[in-house]
């Protein structure tokens, strides 16, 4: 008999008062007893629409029933069929819009906590200390993989399973990509992120770091003189994009790439780290999706006492995690929803003392189905800060179509591949948002796995 | 992991060493940066090339002490390692089909205008060179830079040595004299650069300048380097570090320069990739 509760079991937290003054993990985890009570949730129904609601198509209903018989492990081994990451999407993925978007039990009350489970079984998964990680045989392939993001880490993962020699390139001094750099610790801890790397080492994936292809090494030099067979791109939408409004290159105004590295990966978040840091005390985000509510997190974190969330658009269209969301609402980020800035202003030495907005309001629907905001004449106002990050995204790296000849991309600087991940160079496939511009870890994660299995058979054909 | 092969001092503050890295050294053109980290709990700071070896494969860097991670690098010896030097980055400088340029230098900017001053003699352009120092004691490179100069004017603030002023009156003065430069290139701090490109403006002479702004991955990921020239946003690292002169906004960047001097002072006594405080 399921568990009949309308709602998911709760997911422990540190007190939102407590969390927004230290980096440590936000949600700590359901314990076994409150996995296996969430798991009776599930009908284990016939037609699975969870499954099509995963980019990656995870055999949940298969993965909850061996959690509800506290069979772990049994679990793990099902989501590791599909996902390589299970920690990190566990954590990340916006599973409002996907699984359980689709679940049965969400119709009427709360979904089955799908998210919450996986990140769980992962998590047991890390904790188990005998689990040994056996070689494959080597098929005596070389493939390289540019960028140690969710797509490469996949990527080079699957292929390596496969017994291919696979040498991941990474342009940093650590592997991870945006799970380093962009993702902040208290979402995503990063000795997750390295555990996924260090498993990927057993196997036998060797990990280059600060190697800047394109530069140090083209990827013609890759296949010409190195002897990799194939080559995967998966170097992420790193640019980021500014807005082209007066003062936005007044000190103190940061890019959330610049804001959330310095913090995340130069560890700025650090008593003693030596990375500066404006540690301002009211400041502005601009943007709504994702890397906006981690940038006014870490802002908060770093010991601001006003930090706004500037979005031109209304709640319903924010694009963030709503978990995200709530749990920055918790914090205590305030949200300046229907509003655009205009214009950053600043003192005489050119640093940021405000931030004009204009009010929105909400009219018919844009291409992106979503109502398009439309000014407010006349409603212009200013808010007081002494910083500005601007979150509005990011586009693809151009370095690598700059320097690899026969590259096709996108005008906005997408690299072109079709269904299986191939670019218009043989042996040259790419995926995650440096062919689809910015998206989510598990999109990208996706066409890592697509891009593996197109490359296998490339070489296996090529090698008849 | 990378290994110190060659570590000399060129003046009490500022230090060459030549740094065991095969990859880079068979890519890097003048003009391109490295950047460096010491050890794993160091910052990423920014250094242009200032030579390199692609026979020993050893990258050349010349960097002034100015603060904790410099100091941090010095205290390094021949034979140590530091742990991340990447690279090359940047776009390297121009120096195709030059027939006479003037390379102007400003202190340890010097360092990288020789790699340039080198390639462009040994492409057959003629060289003329003007470097300038705040005194004797920080003169760096004069033999070097003669050798590849079929004119070389040195400069001092004080007079202590070469002749007294700024590195601007002897290039107006050759300009006068009716030096027909193709292009002057100048690398050195801000201030000196902005006064080169009005020296040379005037004259319409194209002046290629070199920016070094606050940068932190040095791939066009983060936008700190962001400058404007010709009233749009360029960042130094990818779509620099060189650009036209004539239309850069030098009071800008040096306000953007100066943005973290404060936690420099508060903090640590320098944390910062402030490249321009290295160069003055």
């Amino acid at each position: 008999m399921p568990n009949m509760s309308p709602n998911k079991a709760p997911m422990p937290t540190q007190d939102p008062n407590v969390r927004n003054k230290n980096f440590l993990e936000v949600a700590t985890g359901y314990t076994q007893e409150v996995a296996i009570e969430e798991a009776q949730r599930c009908l284990n129904c016939k037609t699975r629409p969870c499954v099509n609601g995963c980019p990656v198509h995870i055999a949940i209903p298969d993965f909850i029933k061996e959690v509800a018989n506290g069979n772990f492990g049994a679990a793990y081994d099902v989501i590791s069929q599909s996902s390589s990451l299970p920690a990190v999407c566990g954590r990340v993925c916006p599973q409002e819009s996907q699984c359980e978007s689709k679940c049965v039990r969400g119709i009427k009350t709360e979904p089955v906590g799908i998210g919450r489970l996986e990140r769980f079984v992962a998590d047991w998964h890390n904790a188990q200390t005998d689990i040994e990680i056996k070689k494959p045989e080597p098929n005596g392939h070389k493939v390289a993989v540019v960028g140690s993001g969710p797509s490469g880490l996949t990527c080079a993962g699957d292929l390596a399973k496969k017994g291919y020699d696979v040498t991941v390139f990474e342009a940093l001094h650590l592997a991870g990509g945006v799970l380093v750099y962009g993702i902040p610790e208290f979402r995503l801890p990063k000795s997750i992120v390295q555990k996924e790397v260090d498993t990927l080492k057993a196997l036998g994936v060797k990990v280059e770091t600060n190697m800047v292809i394109g530069r140090v090494i083209s990827i013609d030099e890759l296949m010409d003189e190195y002897g990799f067979e194939s080559v995967f791109i998966g170097s992420g939408a790193g640019l980021p994009r500014f807005m082209n409004i007066p003062g936005e290159n007044l000190c103190g105004v940061y890019s959330a790439n610049e804001f959330l590295t310095r913090t995340n990966l130069m560890k700025a978040y650090k008593d003693d780290s030596t990375t500066p840091i404006m540690h301002a005390k009211k400041v502005a985000i601009v943007g709504g999706g994702n890397v906006a509510m981690d940038a006014a997190r870490c802002a908060k974190r770093l010991g601001a006492e006003e930090v706004y969330i500037v979005y031109r658009r209304s709640e319903e269209e924010l694009p963030a995690r709503k978990e995200e969301v709530e749990h920055a609402k918790e914090e205590g980020i305030i949200f300046k929803l229907l509003n655009n800035p205009v214009e950053i202003i600043g003192d005489e030495n050119e640093f940021v003392t405000g931030i004009k907005c204009i009010k929105m309001e909400l009219g018919e629907p844009d291409a992106s189905g979503r109502r398009r905001p439309v000014a407010v004449e006349g409603s212009e106002f200013v808010l007081d800060v002494d910083a500005v990050v601007i979150s509005i995204g990011t586009s693809p790296n151009p370095l690598i179509k700059a320097t690899t000849k026969g590259l096709d991309t996108q005008k906005w600087g997408g690299i072109i591949a079709d269904e299986n991940g191939l670019t218009s160079r043989e042996g040259v496939y790419a995926g995650g948002d440096a062919v689809t511009g910015a998206a989510t870890v598990i999109l990208a994660m996706g066409a890592g796995k697509t891009a593996a299995a197109a490359i296998d058979e490339y070489i296996q054909n090529k090698n008849k | 992991m990378y290994k110190i092969v060659k570590k000399k001092s060129l003046n009490p503050t500022v230090t060459l060493m030549e740094i065991d890295a095969p990859l880079i050294a068979k890519k890097a053109e003048p003009g391109q940066f490295i950047i460096l980290r010491v050890d794993d709990e160091g910052e990423r700071i920014p250094l242009t090339v200032a030579g390199y070896d692609r026979e020993a494969g050893t990258v050349r860097i010349i960097f002034q002490i100015v603060g904790a991670t410099t100091e941090k690098l010095n205290h390094l010896e021949e034979g140590d390692y530091i742990s991340d030097f990447v690279g090359p980055l940047g776009v390297p400088t121009h120096t195709d089909g030059l027939k006479k340029v003037c390379v102007v230098g400003g202190g340890v900017g010097c360092a990288i205008a020789l790699p340039v001053a080198e390639k462009l003699h040994e492409l057959g352009c003629e060289v003329h060179s003007i470097v300038g120092f705040r005194n004797k004691d920080l003169v760096i490179l004069e033999d070097e830079f003669k050798a590849c100069s079929d004119k070389f004017i040195m400069m001092t603030d004080d007079g202590s040595y070469g002749d007294k002023g700024v590195v601007t009156a002897p290039l107006e003065e050759l300009i006068k004299a009716g030096e027909n430069y193709d292009l002057v290139i100048t690398i050195g701090p801000l201030i000196m650069m902005k006064f080169v490109v009005k020296t040379t403006k005037p004259y319409n002479i194209p002046t290629t300048v070199s920016m070094n702004p606050i940068m932190i991955d040095g791939t066009g990921m983060c936008g700190g380097c962001r400058l404007t020239v010709d009233g749009q946003t360029k960042f130094a690292c990818v779509d620099g570090p060189d650009f036209d002169g004539f239309k850069v906004d030098f009071d800008e960047a040096m306000k953007r320069g100066a943005m973290y001097k404060a936690f420099e002072r508060h903090a640590h006594e320098d944390t910062c990739n402030l490249f321009k405080k290295e160069v003055e």
